[in-house]
């Protein structure tokens, strides 16, 4: 039996491992077409990586992007796909903005009150596709991408100055939030803060799991992943399903956002970052929905984010640091391809082995009989 | 000879799916291959049109010896294959769809389009070049299949269950069809479990039986009686029960059940699962004013200790009734009450809860997760229940030492519980999903094709299963397509043709001949055969006995 827990671990590493290898020497030979070094830029962008303020920045994206991925693979592990974990969580953290600027509770209060907020923002919003995937089979991929564009143009109304905004210089904000709302980091002396909601991001991925792999209700929206229609034999109410596992997902979304709104804008303005619900897809993906293979693969995709910058400033040569967009897009082809042939192969393999092993059996009691039909 | 198959053996881990298989095609005659579902037709033609290789044997077309490394190899040696799902394009012509991936052949222009008419005036196909796919009706589009096939040189055609969709008359129009083309000197390999339709096309017949081929027949001297006799077979072990175990307590009572066709709810998808009254499936709301009747007021009772089986052709109405009673699709009208209570209006969850157990007839769809472990699977349809978990948590550690026992007991033949289902051969499957089923003490159990592929040795096993558990007072309902486990397992007979349950027949005194004419001859009209042996006439209604 330990055989196949260690086959079931070559087999969850090596899909990410050949998906990266892949996309390292895809992206080599963007380089080379392009008449650059195809090394240089890796050894730079490690270099940078030793710096500890780069860390920090890391570390801090890391936690962000780790919350949209969670978001986004709760749908993906029961076949939704939730493309809205940008719309949801860019409106959770103006809302969140704007309620703590207007409330002041004790810090101990106010914190888990904007986490609520947040959250039931995300989750609201996410329902919206929930709602018409069970009442009218509306797609949820069509419903979460048209959703994003009405969050959009909504936080820019609800932003506008005669509403909730507050402008400021050439920004325009939803006016600064209560310090009892500011969640407090860790600070690293020169090299920065890192967010104290970095704790409660680790916290949401040990839930995650916990949910998924120790409760009926994991066990259920697992099932109707695997094969909806044995979930269903298996008296799971896929309606009742599909609206839970929507709403949770835009709830984790609506967190996505809060480690910057709390930790370091405390506000919500125009340059607030935008497409972490995107890059929280490709991390989703890279991370085959596993809560520990999404941290590195959050930790990966911030590394390449914060990393990257710093090639265009590198000298003799500068390098685009859109090598790294780049690269991301590979990996996710590379990811998807490579995941679906180790999944067929690892299979496969599997299938072979256990008939192997039973045809030994076999031999040795010769009573067995051919099965016959399949 | 145009085609020959000899010895053909092909192997799954822990399988076989087709072992020493004979069959020899004519050039110019219609053979058709006859066989229940799952007895290994498809796994056959899928190696002589070179989409698997078999282990052993060997294949000959025209006299020459051949092996076909791909589908592409098959169609240059002159095999052609129509799908039962047809592969086209909607938006595309005919012509446009006809010349997809044969470019080269004659261009995808007037040459082409003289050809595609040409064929079809030759063969009588009647297919307009210039169509769309999208708006031809089934039997067109399975015309255009076929001049695919042909346009691209075929000489010997292999047609996959092609009357499944069509209506009476359509069916009348293809066999015309296949006429013309063994006029003009081509091979039909025709696939199928029509009786009636194989002896009137057909010019030869092999029966193929659990994976191999059981006899040949030509149609002027056998009837659809010795045909069903050959493909059910009687030799195996005859599953009689002992003893009358049935009391008088009513476990089942169904009356007046009406279920309504509702597009793809009908097709049991996920969609149609939800509370009583919510009839719509995700898809939206099929409206049941117009629909048929895929269950018509069926009306029995199975008391404690009773088994009833259902005896009838594929896709009379048996997969709905199961659905109905698991709680996969709703009554339009009609109730069902289990020990009394009505259960009409519970969902599935409640229904298994409460000691419905199900051994679905589609294991893969409806009873397995397939790259889950083992001892996932045995929580699968019990996730509430013990010693699946405790509350809200599972119990990992309870399912495991379970399922190790349930591998022990029921002789699931595995290395271990954490392989993935999908590795297991389909007789350990189904071994697997009995016993999860019968872990649970069902006071009713909906068996469905319980020993459908699985061997000779676990049948007994699952046999003596039921049986067991039927002395111990469950009610059973039964539906097999295995005649003679039907008969000997049962303790009442219905028939069921067309959603309704026209016959019943004691199982003590009916033959396996008889039941099977009942129900070709119920499919055909002729009921006067069932008066033979034993049954109420059709008119008077199924009464609860």
């Amino acid at each position: 039996m330990k055989k196949f827990d260690k086959e079931r671990v070559l087999l969850a590493v090596a899909g990410p491992v050949i998906a990266l290898v892949a996309a390292v020497v895809l992206t080599s030979f963007v380089l080379i077409a392009s008449g650059k070094s195809p090394i240089e830029p890796y050894t730079l962008m490690f270099e940078q990586a030793g710096f500890a303020d780069v860390q920090v920045l890391i570390i801090n994206q890391a936690g962000v992007y780790y919350l949209a991925a969670l978001a986004v693979a709760v749908g993906f592990r029961m076949n939704l796909f939730n493309i809205g974990v940008d719309g949801q969580y860019r409106l959770a953290a103006m809302m969140t903005a704007v309620v703590g600027a207007h409330v002041s509770l004790p810090a101990a209060l106010q914190i888990p009150f904007l986490m609520l907020v947040a959250v039931l923002t995300g989750a609201f919003w996410a329902g919206i596709a929930g709602v018409l995937k069970v009442t009218r089979g509306v797609s949820e991929v069509v419903a979460t991408i048209m959703l994003n564009a009405i969050a959009t143009s909504l936080i820019g109304y609800l932003t506008l100055t005669e509403v909730w905004g507050k402008p400021l210089g050439n920004n325009q904000t939803t006016g600064v939030m209560k310090e009892s709302g500011w969640f407090p980091g860790f600070d690293m002396g020169d090299a920065g803060e890192i967010y104290g909601f970095t704790v409660i991001a680790v916290l949401a991925g040990v839930l995650y799991w916990l949910v998924l792999n120790r409760t009926r209700f994991g066990f259920d929206l697992r099932a109707t992943g695997a094969s909806e229609t044995a979930a269903a034999a298996s008296g799971v109410d896929a309606k009742r399903m599909v609206l839970t596992a929507m709403l949770i997902s835009g709830g984790v979304a609506g967190l996505a956002g809060l480690p910057i709104l709390l930790g370091d804008a405390h506000t919500y303005s125009l340059s607030f970052p935008t497409g972490l619900g995107f890059t929280g897809i490709t991390i989703a993906l890279l991370g085959r929905n596993n809560p520990v293979g999404i941290a590195f693969a959050a930790l990966l995709v911030a590394f390449l984010d914060k990393a990257s910058p710093a090639l265009d400033y590198a000298t003799p040569v500068a390098y685009d640091k859109e090598i790294a967009v780049i690269m991301q897009g590979l990996i996710v082809i590379a990811v998807v391809v490579s995941y679906e042939a180790v999944r067929v192969w690892g299979l496969r393999r599997q299938q072979r082995r256990v008939g192997a092993e039973l045809a030994a059996a076999a031999a040795n009691d010769n009573s067995k009989k051919e099965v016959a039909a399949r | 000879m145009s085609v020959e198959l000899a010895g053909i053996t092909k192997r799954f881990p822990g399988v076989v799916a087709n072992h020493d298989i004979h069959l020899s095609v004519r050039k110019g005659t219609v053979h058709a291959l006859v066989g229940e579902n799952g007895a290994g037709k498809s796994t056959l033609m899928k190696i002589l049109y070179g989409m698997q290789k078999p282990d052993e044997g060997t294949i000959a077309v025209d006299g020459e010896q051949v092996a076909f490394a791909s589908p592409a190899d098959a169609i240059t040696r002159g095999i052609g294959m129509v799908h039962q799902h047809f592969m086209l394009a909607d938006y595309l012509t005919v012509l446009e769809n006809v010349v997809l991936g044969s470019e080269k052949l004659h261009g995808i222009g007037a040459a082409a389009r003289r050809r595609i008419v040409e064929i079809s005036e030759r063969y009588g196909l009647g297919v307009r070049p210039d169509a769309l796919v999208e708006d031809l009706g089934v039997a067109d589009r399975q015309r255009v299949e076929i001049l695919k096939v042909l346009y691209r040189g075929a000489r010997i055609l292999i047609l996959d269950e092609p009357t499944a969709v069509l209506v009476p008359q359509e069916v009348d129009a293809l066999f015309d069809n296949l006429r013309e083309l063994k006029a003009e000197g081509l091979s039909v390999i025709f696939i199928s479990h029509k009786l009636g339709e194989v002896l009137s096309v057909a010019d030869e017949i092999t029966v193929i039986r659990r994976g191999t081929t059981v006899g040949t027949a030509v149609p002027a001297e056998t009837t659809s009686r010795q045909l069903a006799e050959m493909m059910v077979g009687s030799e195996l072990p005859t599953p009689e029960t002992a003893e009358s175990t049935v009391t008088d307590k009513p476990v089942i009572q169904v009356e007046g059940l009406t279920v309504y066709a509702g597009g793809g709810a009908s097709l049991g998808e996920s969609g149609s699962v939800g509370e009583a009254p919510a009839a719509g499936s995700l898809a939206g709301a099929a409206s049941a004013g117009d629909a048929k009747r895929v269950l018509d007021d069926v009306t029995f009772t199975i008391h404690a200790g009773e088994v009833m089986g259902i005896a009838g052709v594929e896709g009379n109405g048996q997969t709905e009734l199961v659905d109905a009673l698991i709680g996969l699709k709703n009554a339009d009208s009609g109730t069902v009450r289990f020990l009394g209570e009505e259960i009409t209006s519970w969902p599935t969850r409640r229904r298994r809860e409460q000691g419905v157990g199900y051994i679905p007839e589609d294991r893969h769809r409806h009873g397995l997760l397939l790259e889950a472990p083992l001892w996932e699977n045995r929580i699968l349809g019990h996730v509430t229940e013990k010693p699946n978990s405790k509350g809200f948590w599972l119990d990992p550690k309870g399912a495991q030492a379970d399922t190790r026992r349930i591998v022990e007991e029921y002789d699931v033949r595995t290395p271990g519980i954490d392989v993935t289902a999908a590795s297991l051969s389909g007789g350990n499957q189904q071994k697997l999903i009995v016993g999860r089923e019968m872990s649970h003490k069902p006071r009713f159990l909906i068996a469905a094709h319980p020993t459908r592929g699985v061997d000779v040795g676990a049948q007994a096993a699952i046999w003596d299963q039921i049986r067991e558990a039927r002395r111990e007072g469950l009610a059973v309902l039964l539906i097999s397509a295995d005649l003679d486990e039907l008969i000997g397992l049962s303790d009442t007979l219905r028939v069921i043709y067309d959603g309704r349950l026209v016959a019943d027949a004691d199982p003590a005194a009916i033959t396996p001949e008889e039941l099977g004419s009942a129900m070709t001859g119920a499919a055909s009209g002729h009921l006067e055969h069932v008066e033979r042996a034993e049954r109420a006439e059709e008119a008077p209604e199924d009464e609860a006995r």
